[in-house]
């Protein structure tokens, strides 16, 4: 018996030293908070056009960072990929990161929309925007984000919990443009206009707007293109009951968050990462994002799918991205005191 | 083995049990005392804060979560498993194996089955509405998503724990006492309450603990319902309040409340002894249910085979083949082969490592044995992005050690050798799983009666052959059981294994997560299909093994 054990546990280092030895020739190795589904493709483009291996681990972002953090100088990745600012400023404060300069993305990306030292660049926009049911709700009613806390949205608002990082970011971003007391007062108003107390994710929010449940949902636009190219008829059916309204256009704009890239410490093939986070940032791939995930290019001047521009053009909150980092835990704390769950 | 007196043999043996167990089960606690080290790390003024505000909730709720996953787990599983196994009814056959199937759905799946169905938006609510002319707030619905709506779903996938460690013990209860007992004029329920039940009490207690284990280590389905609990509260402080020692210090805590239920539960049984004293085990005489029993039967078992399986599996079923863009090509076959290689490994040294410790604290009842194989099936309740983050740390710290060394005595570089590998996922696997194993094997090795082993050793036989000759040929179905239930476990377990799988490496779980995270839940049912289905045959074959084990006695 414990002859086959010995036999057993060998077999289980084998295996678990294969990937330690693949070999270093051309590739890049990648830690996604993005979804496979969601990157993939774009990944499988790069490889048949450069002839670079792309080894790719999707997880929650924390989780990698950590994982990152553990490793070290020895970690095997290149890239660590994320879907909201705060993660890579957070990267960049943990040391894990590496700044790097490239003219292609200084050119294809706005400054507000990358690190000013280099370390981390967006690539696609996540715009958080009020969606309102037609006919119940005039778009004449609606202004600001702030304007949501006015009694006459009591039960009226559906909103997921306040554990997600979309509402977690919002309320970084409200907590940079009116301070810290003023928005807890705007929360604990806020939180009692809510239809019913916060679960499932955005979609949900939507599909309870479409229902009759609430007459506002306040959810990113990709969950609404994606109800709405849906196989589903019920989930289209739902979402073309609602529409899009962009807050806040006579002031900061609306909330958007980016997805970006950053380079690690460790990398080891950074030639390679430097080139695919360039070709992440390409038109092509930028009208992917759009097409394929209904997020909205942070490179200026790329066509959009036509569900985009159905949903007009608008100005974005041009905020330093890093406050959605530093302002988090303040903006979790505070949502905790107003009630928020 | 070389030849030694006998004395001097069995003395070496005893320490090397002793000892092995000991350091066997250090290792496997090493990632939870990584974390309960967090509780040395001072997390700034955020405790203030978290007892001003969530803390109440978190503990409240997870208590509320744990009693009615108690309560319906017990509901569904000590019933349906009597039923079973010592009455015949229509179909009972089928339902035998059928109560098990709950068991391949992972808990989150189930919850979002369940939304899908019964929610406002879904098609039961619409449907009364279209009917009936209602708008919202016209009518009264039970909520899914709340904290009993959590309850319910962890209780429709987590019974069968409690059903087949509690058919296990009636089918190996000798009839002899029960028969006794009904000589000694005892009716049938009054048998059932009076001896079946007290005698199984060992398994069903160690079902149940599995069950709230589980329940305690659930992150997807309280997410989804927004239920706020331990495991929510942990990854909020963490991800969200940006407070790693502090998330760690929440976890410790949690472990606590698994430390409490454990001790009570040791110590409620601690004089009592759960063995028959006769091993004669006969065909069991079935009592035959006639008429309106008959149908309450049927009905019983129904209930949770429908609610616990049918419905979520139809509901993933019409998913796929209606709305889900997911094809189903080459590499899916990959997930489902990953699936598999990682679900037998991970049992088979699961089942190996609990047999060594549960015999160990068998041959040594000391309270260093006893402490350090409690320790390492805490894993359990730890939800899994814990339990991975505890197997990071000292894997990444030991491959730099070994490598910073061996740059500076040889100048070569080892890089990273375990972390990032599967055997750093086995490993996780063996410390959140361990507890599955032990427990089975525990039970099982509790129903023989130590006099068994004096016979053996008296014989002549040194532990080792004991174990060999005696037990585990008597543990048959157990170590099966203990076999199959950690495989089922592995197919479904999702957050060690989107952490610390190698790169290119994914799963059924992960994909079928990945999609669900996306809000694309349709999608998402062809890989939760996939786990269902690859799930359903060890399930199978689980019940089968026990019925004919049963049998051949």
């Amino acid at each position: 018996m414990f002859k086959q054990k010995q036999l057993l546990l060998g077999m289980a280092f084998m295996l678990g030293l294969t990937p330690a030895m693949v070999s270093a020739g051309q590739e890049v190795n990648l830690y996604s908070a993005r979804k496979e589904k969601l990157i993939k493709p774009l990944l499988d483009k790069f490889s048949s056009r450069t002839g670079i291996k792309v080894n790719l681990v999707t997880g929650k972002a924390d989780a990698l960072l950590k994982k990152l953090q553990s490793e070290g100088i020895n970690s095997p990745a290149d890239i660590l990929l994320t879907t909201d600012a705060g993660r890579l400023h957070r990267a960049k404060s943990a040391g894990v990161t590496q700044p790097f300069f490239s003219d292609k993305l200084k050119k294809a990306i706005p400054s507000q929309y990358r690190d000013a030292s280099g370390h981390w660049y967006g690539l696609s926009l996540r715009a958080r925007p009020i969606m309102y049911v037609k006919g119940r709700v005039n778009p004449s009613e609606l202004s600001t984000y702030e304007a949501l806390a006015d009694s006459k949205w009591k039960r009226r608002i559906c909103i997921r919990s306040s554990s997600n990082i979309y509402n977690q970011s919002l309320i970084a971003s409200m907590i940079s443009a009116n301070g810290e007391k003023a928005t807890e007062n705007w929360a604990k108003k806020f939180v009692k206009n809510f239809a019913r107390p916060p679960k499932g994710g955005d979609r949900d929010q939507i599909k309870g707007a479409a229902s009759g449940q609430c007459d506002i949902a306040v959810a990113n636009t990709y969950y609404l293109a994606g109800m709405l190219n849906s196989k589903d008829k019920k989930q289209r059916s739902a979402a073309n009951k609602v529409a899009v309204f962009w807050p806040n256009q006579n002031g900061r704009g609306a909330h958007v968050n980016v997805s970006g890239a950053a380079l690690t410490k460790s990398a080891k093939n950074r030639h390679n990462a430097v080139k695919l986070i360039e070709f992440l940032a390409e038109p092509e791939s930028q009208l992917w994002y759009a097409q394929k995930n209904g997020e909205y290019p942070a490179r200026p001047g790329v066509k959009m799918s036509s569900t985009l521009l159905s949903w007009g053009k608008f100005k974005a909150d041009n905020l330093n991205l890093v406050n959605l980092g530093t302002l988090n835990p303040k903006a979790v704390m505070l949502m905790d005191r107003s009630g928020w769950k | 083995m070389e030849k030694a007196p006998k004395t001097n043999r069995s003395k070496l043996s005893g320490n090397w049990w002793s000892v092995g167990t000991s350091a066997m089960a250090a290792i496997f606690s090493i990632p939870v005392l990584v974390v309960l080290g967090f509780l040395f790390v001072p997390a700034g003024e955020i405790w203030s804060h978290l007892v001003d505000t969530v803390l109440k909730d978190y503990v409240l709720n997870s208590l509320s979560l744990m009693l009615g996953v108690a309560l319906g787990s017990l509901l569904l599983g000590v019933g349906t498993a009597w039923l079973a196994s010592m009455c015949s009814f229509t179909g009972r056959g089928i339902f035998e194996w059928m109560l098990l199937l709950p068991l391949a759905i992972p808990a989150y799946i189930i919850a979002y089955t369940y939304t899908g169905m019964l929610d406002f938006s879904g098609p039961v609510q619409s449907a009364l509405r279209e009917a009936y002319g209602w708008g919202y707030g016209d009518y009264w619905f039970p909520e899914i998503r709340s904290l009993w709506g959590a309850a319910l779903m962890l209780s429709l996938v987590l019974y069968p724990y409690v059903y087949l460690l509690t058919r296990a013990a009636f089918l190996n209860q000798s009839l002899c006492v029960l028969d006794v007992s009904r000589t000694l004029g005892n009716g049938v329920w009054r048998s059932f309450f009076t001896v079946a039940l007290p005698l199984a009490r060992p398994s069903i207690v160690a079902g149940l603990s599995l069950a709230l284990m589980e329940t305690l280590a659930d992150y997807g389905t309280v997410q989804y319902f927004g239920v706020s609990t331990f495991t929510t509260g942990i990854f909020r402080t963490w991800y969200g309040l940006d407070n790693a020692p502090a998330a760690a210090q929440l976890s410790a805590m949690l472990l606590m409340f698994v430390l409490i239920l454990i001790m009570l539960e040791k110590n409620s049984r601690k004089k009592s002894r759960y063995h028959n004293t006769s091993q004669r085990h006969q065909a069991i005489n079935r009592i035959p249910l006639k008429g309106w029993k008959n149908f309450a039967a049927v009905l019983y078992c129904g209930v949770a085979v429908l609610f616990g399986f049918l419905l979520p599996a139809g509901q993933l079923v019409i998913w796929t083949f209606t709305i889900s863009e997911e094809s189903i090509d080459g590499a899916f076959f990959d997930l489902i082969y990953h699936t598999l290689l990682l679900g037998g490994l991970a049992s088979f040294f699961a089942l190996l490592f609990a047999l060594f410790l549960g015999y160990g604290q068998r041959l040594h009842n000391n309270p260093i044995v006893r402490l350090s194989v409690r320790l390492s099936g805490m894993g359990y309740a730890v939800p899994g992005t814990v339990v991975a983050v505890g197997v990071i740390i000292p894997f990444a710290w030991l491959d730099n050690t070994l490598d910073g060394w061996m740059r500076s005595q040889f100048d070569y570089s080892t890089g990273l050798i375990l972390s990032g590998s599967l055997f750093a996922l086995l490993f996780a696997y063996l410390v959140r799983f361990l507890a599955v194993s032990l427990q089975t094997v525990e039970a099982g090795l509790g129903r023989i009666k130590p006099s068994m082993d004096e016979a053996g050793r008296s014989l002549g036989y040194s532990p080792n052959e004991v174990l060999r000759f005696i037990h585990l040929p008597m543990l048959r179905g157990s170590l099966l059981t203990a076999l199959l239930l950690v495989f089922v476990d592995v197919l479904k377990e999702l957050p060690a294994t989107l952490i610390l799988r190698p790169f290119n490496f994914n799963t059924l779980a992960v994909r079928a997560y990945e999609l669900a995270a996306d809000e694309r839940l349709a999608d998402a049912a062809p890989a939760s299909l996939a786990i269902v289905a690859v799930g359903i045959i060890p399930v199978i074959l689980l019940s089968y093994s026990i019925t004919r084990s049963r049998q051949s006695k």
